[in-house]
């Protein structure tokens, strides 16, 4: 197992090159230079231009600001935000709970409810229910989602008036941040309807984001759960007599799993992803509105620094869902790759 | 991981698609597509759109950019206020949003087209050249592609744009630049799979040069998973064109485009459903239509399920 980790991590090493190449780059295709780029309107004499270029490196040759820039990483140092004068890794840090607490909530609506509907569809292949069911994932699949949250807007803040429009919690409420979650920090500080406030923040957000992972994962655990229905032990299982229950839930849920993990870990992207628009559309304070808010603030070094972060944390997901995939299943441990 | 599969079953009867020629193999193709009830509901409805957007000048009833100022926010003709010169209201500048919607469809489909043309044709070359010749260029392609898909697709189009400028052009080259990994990818492995076919080398031991053996005996073997992908993405390509637009970095008002037009409506989102209501579900529906003709089109192209 060991083996296979370092395998797998060595793997990583070209892409996590790449990727800090190609935020490193990012910065450089802007047009003008990055000193003309922080300057912004106010402008430079030609004197303080040359001066501010050797200050920060600008003039050595691109391969030694790269080593800087790669030292720097491993420094925790991402650079300085334009606009709000802070480290870039500190605000992402501060704002990246927020968007973890949202994408968690999402991955786990999205399978308590896609597991169970599509293991029913698939045991009951081509009743009402698969094809209402298939159906219904088919438009979540299809769904632009910053339409369906400002739809969920109008019809449950709206017309019903049962949730907040915007935020992570009322502004009634104020405590200091603990784990950085709200549900958490919030039935910590122990005001009386702190919690509810802060659920009832996070429901439509929590919908938004999870319905195209909802829908991937219910059609992918029905159609694994058809191949898996379909072998011979299951059918050995069923000949032993051993319950309905028993046969789906043991023999072959389990064995379905194994593509629906690799699924659900490719759907972290997606999340990240679908934070972008959910964020925005929710006011959410997490890191897909700082991201859209940096890019047309021309913040760039907070663009280049979340950037590089949010491909950092696919690639470590990505890992971690390999890994697993191979605790799961010896054939893959053991392949040679 | 189905994809490739999908190149293996593809590639183990080339023959097949040739027995009767083009025609026979598109006859062949509707045998299988049309059994597909939902396939050829959504071919329905994605041709209904194309004859919308081709015809979008003869059939709306304004002008796309005509403002009516007497008519501000008028809601749609069967709600209380609306009129029958606009069928579905009009938004906060007095235009008529039947008229935007079908005007929008020639710019989703538009983007859909040329994102789809773009990243499949450079796609397919980086692919087959890639598998094709192997060794050290082909691991330098990869690892870049991994690079790539390493960030999630839409904030990585997200900042090409930032880099290229805000612009509908700009944003068609920026999905494109994002999907076309995939394309490189699928053709890369269908061209191993068929590398060392007898075809293959019958072919080149006749003297084939290597530029024929890729594009003319290779890939017709490999479209099936392109044909697919293609459909797929070009769904994609209007849903991030969409997202793009409604995060003010896509189309620029006063394009009437379905996700900046979105965009112009969510000030009034509480106010008049129907400014929000109409551009998401034409979006949606594009979409779905795409969709479902893709299943269809994985299911006919397949030759797995066929036998089954």
């Amino acid at each position: 197992m060991f083996v296979f980790f370092l395998r797998r991590l060595g793997l990583l090493i070209p892409t996590f090159i790449g990727v800090t190449i190609a935020s490193f780059g990012f910065i450089r295709l802007l047009p003008g230079d990055p000193v003309l780029l922080m300057a912004g309107e106010r402008g430079l004499t030609p004197e303080r231009h040359a001066e501010l270029l050797k200050q920060f490196g600008f003039d050595r040759p691109l391969y030694e600001q790269y080593f800087d820039y790669l030292i720097g990483l491993f420094q925790g140092d991402l650079g300085q935000s334009l606009v709000t004068k802070k480290p870039v890794i500190s605000e992402f840090l501060t704002l990246f709970p927020a968007t973890f607490e949202l994408s968690l909530c999402a991955i786990v609506f999205a399978m308590a409810l896609g597991l169970p509907a599509g293991v029913i569809a698939a045991v009951r292949r081509g009743s009402a229910f698969d094809h209402t069911l298939m159906g219904t994932a088919l438009v979540g699949y299809s769904m632009p989602i910053f339409w369906w949250g400002l739809l969920l807007i109008i019809l449950f803040s709206g017309i019903l008036q049962w949730t907040p429009v915007s935020g992570r919690i009322s502004l009634l409420y104020f405590f200091e941040p603990v784990t950085g979650f709200m549900l958490i920090d919030s039935l910590l500080s122990g005001q009386k309807g702190a919690f509810a406030s802060a659920l009832s923040h996070l429901i439509l957000p929590t919908i938004v984001l999870g319905t195209i992972p909802l829908a991937v994962i219910a059609r992918q655990t029905r159609s694994a759960m058809l191949e898996v229905l379909s072998e011979d032990y299951v059918r050995t299982a069923r000949a032993k007599g051993l319950s309905p229950i028993r046969v789906i839930g043991l023999h072959a849920f389990r064995n379905a799993l194994i593509p629906v993990i690799t699924t659900i870990g490719l759907q972290v992207g997606v999340l990240l992803a679908g934070a972008i628009l959910t964020e925005t559309i929710f006011s959410w304070p997490g890191v897909g509105k700082w991201l859209v808010d940096s890019i047309s603030r021309r913040d760039y070094p907070a663009v280049q620094g979340g950037l590089l972060m949010v491909a950092l944390i696919i690639m470590v997901v990505n890992l971690i869902v390999d890994l697993l995939y191979g605790l799961i299943n010896p054939r893959i441990r053991h392949a040679k790759l | 991981m189905t994809s490739i599969d999908q190149d293996a079953a593809a590639a183990t009867d080339p023959i097949d698609a040739r027995e009767g020629g083009l025609k026979g193999a598109l006859r062949e193709f509707w045998f299988y597509f049309r059994e597909n009830t939902g396939a050829v509901a959504g071919l329905w409805v994605f041709l209904f759109i194309v004859a919308l957007a081709l015809l979008a000048d003869i059939v709306a009833p304004h002008g796309p950019t005509e403002q009516y100022r007497d008519a501000l926010l008028t809601p749609p003709v069967w709600q209380e206020g609306g009129e029958w010169r606009f069928l579905l209201g009009t938004d906060a500048v007095g235009r008529d949003m039947l008229s935007r919607l079908i005007h929008g469809a020639r710019f989703s489909l538009f983007v859909g087209c040329i994102v789809v043309s773009l990243s499949l044709a450079v796609g397919v070359t980086i692919g087959l050249v890639s598998g094709f010749l192997g060794g050290a260029i082909d691991t330098v392609v990869m690892r870049m592609m991994d690079v790539i898909l390493a960030f999630p697709s839409l904030l990585l189009a997200l900042t090409l744009v930032a880099i290229l400028g805000p612009s509908l052009t700009n944003a068609m080259i920026a999905i494109a630049i994002v999907q076309q990994p995939h394309y490189v990818r699928l053709t890369r492995a269908a061209v191993l799979g068929e590398k060392g076919k007898d075809y293959v080398t019958a072919a080149r031991v006749a003297g084939v040069g290597p530029a024929r053996l890729m594009f003319r005996t290779i890939l017709p073997n490999c479209a099936a998973p392109l044909i697919v992908q293609a459909a797929l993405s070009f769904s994609t390509a209007i849903l991030d064109a969409a997202a793009l637009g409604f995060l003010g970095l896509g189309a620029q008002p006063p394009t009437p485009e379905w996700g900046t037009m979105l965009a112009e409506a969510r000030e009034f989102i509480l106010r008049a459903w129907w400014v929000v209501t109409f551009p998401g579900l034409a979006i949606l529906i594009t979409v779905l239509a795409i969709n479902l003709m893709g299943d269809g089109l994985r299911d006919a192209l397949d030759p797995k399920l066929k036998r089954s």
